[in-house]
């Protein structure tokens, strides 16, 4: 902590801290004022009188009404969550055997097949999106949820099994060896006690691969063309900005409630979240 | 039952021997403690009794039955570890119970012997809690009881008292004993302390650099020592070492450094005789050292400058500068000695040990 007189406590602390904080939420205020200002006010020029960008008198729902009215919404965000849990759920299952077969099972190459797994991570999309998009069709899985689920756990795979890796190293080896002498077999050692102890780090890796998937643009971009089936990142930028028309609030009214969902899984699972990042396990 | 035979096992780290050819019989119900500096072999040499670590030559069988291949599970042992490696989201009772649940025993025999256990080491109150909840000595009972419910042929302790404080070490180590002797299970442990080595084993194994040193009583390892590692390991202080040439003179031998002249006893001139003209290492224990008085004087005796003092209370550790070496000597406390004083040291001749100069095996 800040030393000294009551100042240096304000100039090097509460001033720089508010000026971060102003920095850093002022996008997020600026969408959720967006979002329920009206059209009026919206377009009107910087020059006229009554111009005021911060603030407005009439909040409305109009833009949240017009988004679930006017476009499909509703099914962008089934979409999205549909796309999401389960491409987590696949990436999470692999991940956490893949994760617990590198780090305990001393296996040949297991060292540089960890790498191996982590280079395909540093791929990056937008080159992977054009020999994907090839397989896509060929597999007939275009314009159908399952061209993203399948495609997300190709980043979310890697990152999941270098997190689970991490994590697993960090629990004890005797915890499983105890296990395995007091009956259990490799298998339930694992299901039994290693798996349970990593539950925190499990928690991590699901809501990092939750996140990465529900705000994914590029493939879903690519791989999805009919507007019922896309995903709330691209339905909100595809639909909402016809030209060179932005429809600003609804755009912003469908960023709000995009994130909205993200918001609840990191609040919900936080405390289990940072107990997974700062790997308390204790014999 | 619960005999344990080790006959000749090896284990190769790629290119690392780490334990070389060990050839043991545990009797059952002994208590048998393997002891060294770290990196000795022990703690490898107690995972290949656990099925942790594969053999790499060499057999392993318990009441006759070769174990060498099984999985830990089904060779009927239990293991306490040195970070208690209890399991961190199970309650004290879970934990004890696992390894019966695993077995698949009825609930209500479950129920009862992890009563028993706790009863035994009086951890009963605590069943309820997690191992977080839990201090670092009922911790260690915990990691204890679960090793118990299982009433399996052999315990093996991987070093289950190094985590505690000094004072939590003394009681548990008498815990431990009581335990044994109420169970009368065999256990074999492995431990870099000389002391619980000392204190805990029927018999004490010896190890260094993966090669077995010596097997034996406690006793017999202090009276006794095969050779200078094991003579300089066991005991506290640690034996003094010199090196001295054997000489002969009117009839008896000498042995002699910058620093000391002495005519060794007949015991010792008979067994030294193949050795005269040769250097040899003489070792004599810090209580067999004393200041000379009247009655000492047919000992061998030596002259001695007190460098530093270290009173204990119930005894005093003279730390002396004897000719070009440094040895110590722990005399009565009512001694009056001081920094910088002259002695004249008398050694208790039965007392000598004699060690080869290049095999450092006792002679």
């Amino acid at each position: 902590m800040i030393e000294g007189a009551i100042w240096r406590k304000w100039v090097f602390f509460y001033v720089p801290m508010a000026l971060f904080l102003l920095f850093l939420l002022f996008p997020f205020y600026w969408m959720v004022i967006t979002s329920v200002r009206p059209d009026g006010e919206l377009y009107r020029p910087w020059n006229s009188i009554n111009y005021n960008p911060f603030w407005t008198w009439k909040p409305t729902w109009d833009h949240v009404r017009y988004l679930f009215e006017e476009t499909l919404f509703a099914s962008w965000l089934w979409n999205t969550t549909f796309i999401a849990l389960a491409s987590t759920a696949i990436s999470l299952v692999c991940g956490v055997f893949a994760g617990y077969a590198l780090s305990r099972l001393n296996f040949p190459f297991a060292g540089s097949l960890g790498t191996g797994i982590f280079i395909t991570y540093l791929v990056p999309q937008t080159l992977l999106f054009i020999p994907l998009a090839e397989m896509i069709r060929n597999y007939r899985l275009g314009d159908t949820p399952w061209a993203l689920i399948l495609t997300y756990p190709t980043f979310l795979i890697p990152f999941c099994t270098w997190l689970m890796m991490g994590y697993f190293k960090a629990v004890p080896r005797e915890l499983e060896e105890c296990a395995r002498i007091d009956g259990a077999s490799r298998w339930q050692a694992m299901l039994y006690i290693v798996i349970p102890v990593a539950i925190p780090g499990i928690l991590s890796a699901g809501i990092f691969a939750f996140t990465l998937s529900w705000n994914e643009f590029i493939y879903a971009l690519v791989f999805l063309s009919s507007p019922e089936q896309k995903t709330v990142p691209v339905g909100v930028t595809s639909e909402l900005i016809r030209g060179d028309v932005f429809y600003w609030g609804p755009l912003m009214a469908g960023a709000l409630l995009g994130s909205i969902p993200v918001a609840i899984a990191y609040s919900f699972f936080v405390e289990h979240y940072v107990a997974g990042l700062t790997g308390s396990v204790k014999g | 039952m619960g005999q344990v035979v080790l006959k000749g096992i090896n284990k190769f780290y790629e290119s690392v021997h780490a334990v070389k050819d060990v050839n043991l019989q545990i009797r059952d119900k002994e208590f048998v403690v393997f002891v060294g500096p770290s990196g000795c072999g022990k703690t490898t040499t107690l995972r290949m009794i656990a099925g942790l670590e594969a053999i790499s030559s060499g057999d392993i069988s318990i009441d006759g039955n070769v174990i060498n291949t099984l999985a830990p599970m089904d060779r009927d042992i239990a293991m306490v570890f040195q970070n208690y490696a209890l399991y961190p989201h199970m309650s004290v009772y879970d934990n004890m119970a696992f390894g019966l649940k695993m077995r698949k025993f009825e609930r209500p025999e479950i129920e009862k012997r992890v009563r028993e256990a706790a009863d035994i080491l009086g951890i009963g109150e605590l069943l309820k809690r997690k191992p977080r909840q839990l201090s670092g000595g009922q911790r260690q009972r915990v990691a204890l009881g679960r090793a118990i419910v299982r009433h399996p042929r052999v315990f093996l302790f991987d070093e289950p008292l190094s985590n505690l404080d000094a004072k939590l070490r003394v009681q548990m180590r008498v815990e431990l004993k009581k335990l044994h002797l109420r169970l009368g299970t065999t256990a074999i442990y492995v431990t870099h302390d000389q002391v619980e080595a000392m204190t805990l084993g029927d018999r004490v194994v010896v190890m260094k650099d993966g090669v077995v040193q010596q097997v034996g009583e406690p006793l017999e390892l202090y009276n006794q020592p095969a050779n200078k590692f094991v003579a300089g390991f066991i005991g506290s202080p640690a034996m003094n070492f010199a090196a001295v040439t054997v000489t002969e003179a009117g009839g008896s031998l000498i042995a002699e450094n910058s620093g000391l002249r002495i005519k060794l006893p007949d015991e010792i001139a008979q067994r030294l005789r193949g050795h005269i003209g040769r250097e040899v290492i003489l070792g004599v224990r810090p209580e067999d050292l004393t200041v000379a008085g009247s009655a000492d004087l047919d000992h061998p005796c030596f002259d001695a400058v007190i460098e530093v003092v270290e009173q204990l209370g119930s005894e005093i550790l003279l730390d002396m500068k004897v000719g070009e070496s440094i040895m110590v000597a722990s005399v009565e406390p009512t001694a009056r000695v001081r920094v910088a004083d002259k002695l004249r040291v008398a050694m208790r001749p039965s007392r000598l040990h004699v060690f080869d100069a290049q095999t450092e095996a006792a002679i």
